[in-house]
């Protein structure tokens, strides 16, 4: 009885994992589908970073399962790794500016 | 006491007399701070490439099939999930079903690898290299080779931890933790990918 109910979890569980793929599968679909359309290309950057994002949360949580863990090391993890990568965000103007050849800001 | 279990259980550091923090065994935290550092080294490569992509005036959009690519992604996220049921079994004490799924995962990664430098080397045919393409400006192919070989690197590293932990897995000198452990940096290297692909590849589709 106790291996049936194990084998029982052990198949609830594979089920949620099988959900989670098909979500990051439909998503991967999205992101292709994205490519196609006629926008601008900023739009599509902004479209699939927001899938890529999501597709990264639902990875994170479920497959790696950081939501099983103690809050705190979700935090520390979380909130570590978001700011660097915010801190990254800092030189994007000067990126731009290259592209007219402005070799030093003009303020 | 092993020393995956130092951290668990709420017991006491004879060092400084506090509790464990997060209460995650050793390994599994040096795992996830390497993912951290390692997220960091990807996002600044990925980062630097969008610096110099929007700040060249002839950046090349060269890729007109993205049925590779589609395959490259479907394959990897198959073998996130063939990594799960290989844990699941691991921890059901199933050490058959783990090994065999394990090593389906590093199929999964071997076939990636294959498409990946079949890609390049029709990429290189074409006349594409670190420091020259036909298209355009030439950071295009030394970004390109860049990211993508960054992150190839990590699928192999990960293709052989796999063989190593699965065969030491079935003697019996790692445990499901093990299996747990590199399960994480296994969907790491699945998670970069969901990034590389859109910034790198579906960015640069020719229209």
């Amino acid at each position: 009885m106790a291996t049936e109910e194990s084998h029982k979890n052990r198949n609830n569980e594979i089920g949620k994992d099988l959900a989670v793929y098909l979500c990051l599968l439909a998503l991967a679909a999205v992101q292709f589908v994205i490519a196609y359309q006629n926008i601008d290309a900023s739009q599509m950057l902004i479209r699939m970073l927001t899938v890529a994002i999501v597709q990264a949360g639902l990875a994170v949580m479920f497959f790696m399962h950081l939501w099983t863990e103690k809050r705190g090391f979700v935090l520390c993890v979380l909130i570590s790794t978001i700011f660097v990568l915010l801190a990254m965000q800092y030189g994007w103007t000067d990126s731009t500016r290259m592209v007219t050849g402005a070799p030093f800001s003009k303020s | 006491m092993t020393e995956a279990n130092l951290t668990m259980g709420g017991q006491e550091s004879s060092l400084t007399g506090l509790g464990p923090a997060f209460s995650i065994p050793t390994k599994k935290l040096a795992m996830w701070l390497f993912i951290i550092a390692d997220t960091m080294t990807f996002a600044a490569c990925l980062v630097a490439y969008g610096f110099v992509r929007n700040g060249s005036a002839n950046w090349p959009r060269p890729f007109h099939s993205i049925t590779n690519v589609a395959l490259m992604t479907f394959i990897l996220l198959t073998s996130s999930l063939t990594m799960l049921i290989g844990l699941r079994a691991a921890r059901a004490g199933d050490k058959a079903a783990a090994f065999r799924w394990t090593m389906i995962t590093a199929a999964a990664g071997i076939l990636f690898g294959v498409l990946h430098v079949r890609e390049w080397i029709g990429l290189i045919g074409e006349g594409m290299t670190l420091f020259h393409n036909p298209w355009g400006t030439p950071l295009f192919g030394a970004s390109f080779f860049s990211i993508t070989g960054l992150h190839l690197t990590h699928v192999t590293g990960g293709v052989i931890a796999l063989i190593v932990v699965g065969i030491r897995y079935k003697s019996g000198r790692y445990n499901a933790d093990d299996i747990e452990v590199l399960g994480l940096y296994w969907h790491f290297v699945d998670l970069v990918w969901m990034f590389v692909v859109p910034l790198v590849y579906l960015l640069n589709l020719a229209h």
